[in-house]
């Protein structure tokens, strides 16, 4: 079985699983852990597509 | 004399060796997860085991490349470092000879990536396991 992804939703399915992970791992409370994985989210995301648009400015 | 003070409190605050603070980490490295569920986490370990193996599964589904035990590039012992953390999954791929494809396309390195996350993330949820059993963290 084979999976393909493409280039976004493969950096979607690891911010999402990584930062559940760094939610956990990183915070005492359950509230902490939420905002915390949801930062590190946006952070991851935010990140994948900054790299995206300086990449592509660099390439021009 | 103060001296015997300073270092009797640097004593009481070592961790305890306990039995949960050797068999929790051992545990949630071979099945990611489970450090947590056995000290009674259950949801988080629930969540560390979904988003670790689902990470490594959907690597190997996307024909990523599993690192063995080798002498060769530094990259290629750090890709065997982090499989390595995944514990019994990676244990499970290298005994089905899963994941020895070359990467001939862009989904197998992200498929390798992942893999290799997979277990660095297990590697933090081991250590986080370890610091519940010893009462560092609740």
């Amino acid at each position: 079985m084979t999976i393909t992804l493409n280039h976004f939703s493969a950096a979607t399915v690891f911010a999402l699983f990584a930062s559940i992970v760094f939610g956990i791992t990183h915070r005492e409370n359950t509230r902490e852990m939420v905002r915390y994985g949801l930062y590190c989210f946006v952070m991851f995301l935010g990140g994948v597509l900054v790299a995206g648009w300086v990449m592509w400015l660099l390439r021009k | 004399m103060a001296n015997s003070t300073t270092d009797k409190a640097k004593a009481e605050e070592a961790a305890p060796l306990t039995l949960m603070s050797v068999v929790a980490p051992v545990i949630g490295w071979l099945i990611p997860g489970a450090g947590h569920m056995i000290q009674k986490r259950w949801i988080r370990g629930g969540l560390l085991f979904v988003s670790i193996v689902t990470l490594f599964v959907l690597g190997l589904a996307m024909q990523g490349h599993i690192y063995k035990a080798n002498g060769g590039d530094i990259l290629d012992i750090l890709g065997f470092i982090g499989n390595l953390g995944a514990g019994g999954l990676y244990i499970l791929t290298v005994t089905m000879d899963w994941g020895q494809g070359a990467i001939a396309f862009a989904t197998a390195d992200y498929g390798t990536k992942f893999m290799i996350v997979a277990g660095l993330l297990n590697f933090i949820s081991v250590a986080d396991a370890y610091h519940i059993a010893i009462g560092k963290k609740q």
